[in-house]
């Protein structure tokens, strides 16, 4: 048997242009290159990276299953083609189509009226991710706002709330992350709730654990569903209750502790709050980690027959990947971020910083020093196009843009306000740019729809996106935008990656549908603003602005944009030859190079959250706390079941649920285990209602193994289809999830949900 | 008959993200409900309870087929129009002048290579990208593979395609099909009646 040789570069057919671009992005976790072939002003098929070389220092950037369907998605023939405006109640689905001038003068109109009404904090430009190139997205509409007048603001995301404020509580920093190439020196890798597989987290990241197995890392994956990377990049998968990981995590700490096994010279030197003899100034006598972890103080030891009871996980399981974590080194606790996205979300992100710095796997070539990881060298360089500076300085979680609408007037701290004592005003007016997020991404969206209908509190809604999405139905203006392919673009390598990808424009948009910018730019006209809006420049003058500002801050050697479209090479790398590891300095000298904390170490014990005064929702130490819904609170009793939702590959949150190819590919399913079904009465394949007080949703099933008993899995970001009684027929969990929000970061809890499943 | 095509398939890093799929379709321009290539999720095992805890068996891997252009093709031997035939190429092509869309082929064919295709109303099915093969360039399944899992390799005549007895797959003695299958570490677990294709609405539309 041989190996065939063959040519992997594209090939044009007689007509066609091939032009290589990067792959439109949705927030996928990916940044990929595609070569599209373009025929009589058409795209009539696409590739992916065709280089000959693949390395691990420069590998190609191979597309997913979903930009290799994209042409379902460009040329469905449900894109909006053109301006709509309401003309029954809310959220009834009565347009009329209406002429651009029309469209625009009216959100102009409405955005002065607010402005002057209720003042600027009255307006609101919501997270979205439904478009991720610098110059197509949410950032356009922001620098329309900043210019004529500001918004109230935003921080954080729903991706990665809890992640982002608990990281820094331990480490002083979201730069905690080695560079991949770096992963190929680790011998053991633990893929905790993590699963690159399906949701991508950067383009390759599976192939490169790939790589590290093939130079003999073993590889444990530690999830409730056996997903797709623990069936192709673990050796062993460990099903665990959804939500209790910090339990097994606290456990695996008291196997370490008892057994000595803690890299305790480490411990000594680059950390506080591990035990009595380190406590920040102020706090001695507080429990610390050890106390907590051998129940000292609380009279609960957390041993492995402790978390047995909590996480299902056998007690000789946890003793075992303990040992082998603490004693295979270098070794990687990766987390995933599915379990941040839950009630009490910080703590396991806190949990897992603490376990990879005891074991000392920290700065290290081949570890993993846990947390959001970020790469050390800058990375995740996501917006370099100008959104200006906001002239309204209030900001609230992104999550929280609800209770911004119902009681934004007063609100303040307590909601995570940042920036202003109390926010001015109600949010009056939104401004949504290729985001979901209003109705079928957010949480409860019985209760979402429920306040957007209202049209005394938000009296204006205008979306802008390439498909009467879930959101969109509920707006008063729709403005059609054009996808990626039709207007120019430019992205980098997101949070893995060198690269910078240019994504030249192909085709022109069907209708009248107009770029993200475009349209920014005709309501920076009508607002007075014009001029200092495109400062002159039109898409393609943009992109050259962006790659001036990557060539200046990360990507010295880039070419002009003239050169690079030349090139037609889509992209231009930096190729990663050695690899950066987070914390190396700090490790060598923790005095000469200390952390960005109070203490200058690695918080085990946050003197910081201590002093929140709040121990039993923000403990100073991680630790496992029993969920708002559980299956252990009274809740379980009509609600017995777990409702998770992964990332499937039908979909990136909820672009390309119309795409024909992927849903062939990839189905909507409820996921249930056959313990589960039996005693319901359920079939495999039968149609099953998931519900619980919020609503319901009704969808076929499937029977798998993969779940473990006890959760029932629908995959998030299926089109949100209310029937006559408002139960959805779309499968989409969000009807099923609460808007309650994470203690600390005010983040998103959308995992955490009882059910319950009967057939249909 | 010389060297032969055969595709080589590393089950153990297939997380059956149906790229492949995807680029095959694009490729050949298919509809909903054709599919030239298809990946197979096969699982099995189940749950116990001790106590608190759970224990569990369960497995699953994934298997990408199209076509395996085999040396001794059943989907010729009963196609009674004779429209089916194995080239000197070594590639097995359906002739859709021919092609009456009768399924024989595909219910003979043991992968579930043969795909009616309402719009010509005849059989179609994977030709290994022969117009891209045919001036040294990869198949698109071949290239687009996010793990690199799938290779094209060139069997020397006679040897056996190892590994293709992987379940659910047939005896390849039955065909001799040019398909070499690096098992996934849980496929010796798998056999009729331990395990199952558990997407089958996803392979047979």
């Amino acid at each position: 048997m041989t190996a065939t040789r063959l040519d992997p570069s594209a090939h044009a057919l007689p007509g066609e242009r091939l032009v290589r671009v990067g792959c439109p992005a949705h927030n996928c976790g990916g940044r990929c290159l595609l070569v599209a072939h373009v025929k009589d002003g058409r795209i009539v098929r696409i590739e992916g990276d065709d280089r000959s070389d693949d390395t691990p220092a420069d590998p190609q950037l191979r597309a997913c299953t979903r930009g290799r369907a994209y042409l379902r998605r460009q040329y469905h023939p449900e894109r909006l083609l053109y301006p709509l405006r309401r003309v029954g109640p809310r959220g009834a689905g009565q347009w009329a189509r209406i002429s651009w001038d029309e469209a625009l003068d009216l959100v102009a109109g409405e955005m002065r009226r607010v402005r002057e009404t209720y003042g600027p904090g009255a307006l609101f430009v919501p997270y979205g991710t439904g478009s991720y190139s610098q110059l197509n997205g949410s950032q356009v509409a922001r620098r329309l706002m900043n210019l004529s007048g500001g918004c109230l603001g935003i921080w954080n995301s729903y991706s990665w709330a809890a992640i982002n404020v608990a990281t820094p509580t331990v480490y002083g920093t979201l730069q905690t992350g080695n560079q991949r190439q770096d992963w190929l020196n680790s011998r053991y890798i633990l893929l905790w709730g993590w699963n690159p597989a399906e949701m991508r987290d950067g383009t390759n990241s599976d192939w490169f654990v790939k790589l590290a197995r093939e130079r003999g890392a073993r590889t444990v994956c530690i999830d409730p569903r056996m997903s797709p990377s623990a069936v192709s990049l673990a050796d062993e998968w460990i099903p665990i209750r959804p939500g209790t990981d910090a339990a097994m995590m606290t456990a695996m700490a008291h196997v370490m502790i008892t057994e000595g096994l803690v890299d305790a010279g480490f411990v000594r030197t680059h950390c506080v709050g591990f035990d009595a003899s380190q406590m920040p100034a102020g706090c001695e006598g507080e429990e610390s980690y050890r106390d907590y972890v051998l129940g000292t103080r609380d009279g609960v030891p957390k041993t492995p027959a402790w978390a047995e009871r909590i996480t299902t996980v056998p007690r000789a399981t946890i003793e075992r990947i303990a040992r082998e974590y603490a004693t295979t080194k270098p070794a990687m606790l990766y987390q995933g971020y599915g379990m941040q996205r839950r009630a009490f979300g910080e703590q396991v992100v806190r949990a897992g910083c603490v376990l990879a710095a005891i074991t000392g796997n920290v700065g290290i070539p081949g570890g993993w020093a846990s947390g959001l990881a970020n790469q050390p060298d800058g990375g995740c360089g996501w917006y370099v196009f100008p959104a200006g500076e906001n002239p309204v300085k209030a900001s609230i979680p992104v999550f929280l843009w609800s209770e911004a609408v119902l009681r934004g007037k007063g609100m303040g701290a307590e909601h995570g306000v940042q920036g202003a004592e109390r926010l001015d005003s109600d949010i009056k007016l939104i401004y949504a740019v290729a985001t979901n997020c209003l109705v079928n991404q957010h949480a409860n969206i019985n209760r979402s729809v429920e306040i957007l209908r209202d049209e005394s509190k938000v009296e204006f809604l205008v979306v802008q996106d390439q498909f009467l999405t879930s959101t969109a139905r509920y707006a008063d203006v729709v403005l059609p935008a054009c996808t990626q392919f039709e207007t120019w673009g430019v992205e980098d390598g997101w949070k893995y990656g060198e690269e910078v990808l240019l994504m030249p424009k192909l085709v022109e948009p069907p209708g009248e549908a107009k770029s993200d910018y475009r349209i920014g730019a005709e309501l920076a006209e009508r607002l007075g603003v014009g001029a200092a809006f495109t400062e002159g420049r039109d898409e393609r003058g943009w992109v050259e602005w962006c790659l001036d500002e990557y060539r200046r801050t990360r990507f010295p050697d880039l070419p002009s944009l003239d050169a690079f479209e030349a090139s037609n090479t889509g992209l231009h790398v930096k190729p990663v030859t050695r690899p950066a590891v987070a914390f190396a300095e700090f490790r060598r000298d923790p005095e000469g190079h200390p952390l960005d904390t109070p203490s200058g170490r690695i918080e085990i014990f946050s003197k910081a959250l201590r002093d929140l005064g709040r121990p039993d929702a923000i403990p100073a130490v991680p630790k496992y706390i029993e969920e708002w819904e559980s299956p252990f609170g009274p809740e379980a009793a009509r609600f017995p079941l777990q409702a998770i939702g992964h990332h499937t590959l039908h979909r990136v949150h909820s672009t390309h649920d119309n795409n024909d190819w992927l849903a062939e590919a990839f189905p909507q399913r409820a996921f249930l285990n056959p313990l589960d079904a039996a005693p319901r009465g359920i079939a495999d394949g039968e149609t099953v209602k998931v519900w619980n007080d919020r609503g319901a949703t009704v969808l076929p099933c499937r029977l798998t193994q993969r779940v473990m008993p006890g959760v029932v899995d629908i995959p998030e970001g299926a089109w949100w289809a209310p029937d006559a009684a408002g139960v959805d027929r779309g499968g989409n969990i969000n009807v099923l999830t609460s808007e309650r929000w994470t203690p600390l970061a005010f983040g998103t809890a959308q995992h955490t949900a009882m059910v319950q499943v009967e057939r249909a | 008959m010389g060297a032969r095509y055969a595709f080589r398939f590393d089950q153990s890093a297939c997380s059956g993200c149906k790229t492949c799929q995807a680029a095959c379709k694009d490729r050949h321009g298919l509809p909903v409900g054709v599919l030239w290539r298809r990946v197979y999720e096969v699982a099995g095992g189940g749950w116990k309870r001790a106590g608190e805890a759970w224990h569990s068996d369960a497995f699953a891997y994934h298997l990408s087929l199209a076509c395996n252009h085999c040396a001794e093709p059943i989907c010729a031997e009963v196609c009674p129009t004779g429209a089916i035939a194995r080239g000197d190429d070594g590639l097995v092509r359906i002739d859709g002048e021919r092609c009456v869309g009768c399924r024989y082929c595909a219910w003979a064919c043991p992968y579930g290579a043969p795909q009616f295709d309402e719009r010509s109303g005849t059989m179609t099915k994977c030709d290994l990208c022969a117009a891209d093969l045919g001036a040294g360039r990869m198949p698109a399944c071949v290239s687009s593979c996010p793990m690199r899992a799938l290779e094209l390799v060139t069997l020397e005549d006679g040897t056996d395609a190892a590994g293709a007895a992987t379940f659910p797959l047939p005896d390849p003695a039955l065909t001799s099909p040019g398909l070499v299958v690096m098992p996934h570490r849980d496929a010796p677990r798998a056999g009729p009646r331990t395990a199952r294709v558990a997407n089958r609405e996803e392979v047979a539309p």
